[in-house]
């Protein structure tokens, strides 16, 4: 029987990643890249113009041995909040022809692979480089093709790709939700493959709305300060610049907490404490 | 060969000279074509760019095109509007080096865009909050200007204008060009400043954003300052560059002296505005967002010399050389100035693109290098030599520059001469 199509909850999806758990194994970018379909080139040597919506950065405290550190900080999309209304997310209000957008139910920012035509404005605007150009027409080695998921479009040459937070298992979750007839869909049923993928456990994903998500408890997001995290050891990427991420870091290292933004000499003394 | 084509008592070199002058650089422009074709077939893996450098050559190169074809709105709008009449002139020419500057533009972004074929999107799926949809509106139908300010001139050649409706369309044209140069400058306005928003509205790139007046950051206006202030140089060096090749005047010095005098005077005024501009964006722009000047200016080829090249060497140096009468008249110096002023604006468009590209925003992040390929060198060269090709063609087949016969009597006479002796032979032979 056809059931009436209701007007379900809105969501904020959002990411915390614990990078004192993350072992920079990469099991995150591998899992990316086939769930969505990521193409790749026979050499892959020039990591400039090679696509991974999932990437991996090595960070270091700077210091010389035996006081080296280091850290892996994977950073997808940030999905970007923005501003205001008349700055959402860096790329979103750049975009000429509206082919990404910000979704106004989940906060995922979306990329319309056929709407695209290639300008790439959106990649100087981003200031994370999480989106990629497709240089290359897409191809896979023989008989991999077979292996690409039927929920995933390939992408052609010359457009912009991006971490979608793997919308398609959002609308997967929902289309179970309709057919169960419940309005919202459970934490458990909507998660991305890099957090499932993820060995150490780093990942956490859900709604930043719902307090009872872990994301929620893990990094406290203050919904009047655009959902700043209030957990002291949370930040965000580049906080100063207002892009307001989706995507949250945790550590309890204060050289990795102070990577995450720049800081003029003496600043983060000041900050520290306020900012995590 | 073409003589029935050239105006009638200009003095013009033969057609071998001439074709083979063409097919040299029309040599250079299949060159660029090739590339062209090889881009547009291949894709854009023809290039040197990459997902750290989206925006690289062809986009200065469309940004320094317009900055420096800004001579034609801007000539436009002192000759029409504000009642310049000497500036008649000069207004052809500057017309088709504004011409020349919007084709190369629009053609640059068709090899520049991923998806060629689906350039209209721009338009049809237009995000108006897009400093590019702006752009690309204003840009076209400020193209659609240009050509209609083009076609009375194209229309003044020597067969077509015996024509009776060719000739009547002149004439009309000539009577509403007012309008077309208030249209022109109101949409030059608007695409020159939103091009110098494209990089000041990016606030996840520090670099390259600016604080502004409502929507339009300052870039907006200092872009169209400076194209209203440098494209007349380029109009005057290109002047300049045509008297020397022809070993010909065509322009009196009282107009370039003028025209050049306002350009000085508004490369000063833009100047100014550029400084307090640098110093606001340096001392609180750039701190709030955690980065000082030495951040922006401390690798490989970005030092802080390139801020100081733009400002004092492009910008300072040429405005005063052209403000003061004894500079501007000594002829040396002129040309020293127009080059210097327009090395300034073209710097000032490289850093606003190449540059906000290459500075790390974030802690961990890397410098970004680029060197464009030799498909990207080829394709920014085909409007420089299509330009060439363009402006040979009008200057031999049309009457560019009123002046011309003015300046040269005998030739005048000369062909007066001749065709009266043509008409005298031919009565003769009807006898």
């Amino acid at each position: 029987m056809k059931q009436e199509q209701k007007h379900g909850k809105t969501y904020k999806f959002g990411m915390a990643i614990d990078l004192d758990k993350c072992t920079g194994c990469g099991s995150c970018m591998v899992a990316c890249m086939s769930e969505n379909n990521v193409p790749f080139k026979v050499d892959e040597s020039n990591k400039k113009d090679s696509i991974s919506w999932m990437k991996v950065f090595k960070l270091t405290n700077g210091k010389s041995f035996p006081d080296t550190e280091i850290c892996y900080l994977p950073r997808p999309c940030m999905h970007c909040s923005g501003k205001d209304s008349h700055n959402p997310s860096p790329c979103v209000s750049v975009c000429p022809a509206t082919a990404t957008d910000t979704d106004p139910t989940t906060g995922i920012v979306s990329q319309i692979y056929t709407r695209c035509f290639g300008c790439r404005y959106c990649m100087a605007a981003c200031p994370y480089h999480a989106r990629y150009f497709n240089w290359w027409d897409p191809k896979w080695p023989e008989g991999m093709e077979k292996y690409l998921s039927p929920d995933v479009s390939p992408r052609m040459r010359g457009v912009v790709e991006k971490c979608s937070f793997c919308f398609h298992r959002y609308q997967e979750a929902k289309d179970k939700a309709y057919v169960e007839d419940r309005d919202e869909i459970n934490e458990e049923e909507y998660q991305t493959s890099c957090t499932q993928a993820c060995p150490a456990g780093a990942i956490t994903f859900g709604d930043l709305n719902n307090p009872s998500h872990a994301i929620h408890q893990l990094v406290k997001p203050d919904p009047h300060h655009y959902g700043k995290p209030r957990n002291p050891k949370a930040f965000r990427l580049l906080e100063r610049l207002e892009t307001n991420p989706k995507v949250y870091y945790i550590s309890e290292k204060e050289w990795v907490r102070k990577s995450g933004d720049n800081y003029l000499e003496g600043e983060w003394e000041k900050v520290k404490n306020h900012h995590g | 060969m073409d003589s029935a084509l050239i105006p009638d008592g200009a003095k013009r070199c033969s057609f071998p000279v001439f074709a083979i002058g063409i097919a040299a650089v029309g040599a250079v422009l299949l060159w660029g074509v090739f590339a062209m074709f090889l881009i547009w077939f291949k894709g854009l893996n023809q290039t040197n760019m990459n997902d750290y450098y989206g925006f690289a050559l062809w986009i200065w190169a469309d940004l320094a095109v317009i900055a420096i074809g800004g001579g034609a709105f801007f000539t436009g709008l002192l000759k029409y509007i504000f009642g310049i009449d000497e500036l008649k002139n000069i207004i052809n020419f500057a017309v088709i080096i504004g011409f020349i500057c919007y084709s190369s533009a629009l053609l640059i972004l068709a090899i520049d865009i991923g998806q060629p074929l689906r350039g209209w999107f721009i338009f049809w799926h237009a995000n108006v909050h897009s400093m590019l949809t702006e752009v690309a509106f204003c840009l076209s139908c400020y193209f659609a200007v240009l050509v209609i300010e083009f076609i009375p001139n194209i229309l003044e050649n020597k067969q077509l204008i015996k024509i009776p409706f060719l000739r009547h369309v002149n004439h009309n044209m000539h009577g509403i060009m007012a309008v077309f140069a208030a249209t022109g400058a109101f949409l030059s306005f608007f695409h020159q400043g939103s091009l110098g928003g494209v990089t000041g509205v990016l606030y996840g790139r520090p670099f390259g954003v600016r604080e502004g007046l409502l929507v339009w950051p300052w870039t907006f206006f200092l872009y169209t300052f400076s194209a209203a202030a440098y494209g007349p140089t380029f109009t005057i060096l290109v002047t300049k560059a045509v008297e020397k090749i022809t070993g010909k005047k065509l322009v009196k010095d009282n107009v370039i002296r003028l025209l050049a005098k306002i350009a000085g005077w508004m490369i000063l005024v833009y100047i100014v505005a550029k400084i307090i501009d640098t110093i606001y964006w340096a001392n609180v722009t750039a701190p709030q967002l955690g980065f000082t000047l030495n951040d922006f200016y401390g690798h490989g080829f970005y030092r802080i010399w390139i801020l100081y090249a733009e400002i004092i060497i492009g910008g300072i140096l040429p405005a005063l050389i052209l403000i003061f009468k004894r500079s501007r008249e000594n002829s040396t110096l002129l040309v020293l100035a127009l080059i210097l002023a327009v090395f300034g604006v073209c710097l000032n468009r490289w850093v606003m693109v190449l540059q906000v590209m290459a500075v790390p925003v974030m802690s961990f992040d890397q410098w970004a290098h680029y060197f464009p390929s030799w498909q990207e060198i080829a394709t920014t060269i085909l409007p420089v030599a299509y330009g060439i090709i363009l402006i040979s063609l009008t200057y031999r087949y049309l009457p560019v520059f009123p002046q011309e016969q003015e300046l040269y009597p005998e030739t005048i006479a000369a062909a007066k001469a001749e065709a009266e002796a043509k008409v005298q032979e031919e009565d003769a032979k009807k006898a």
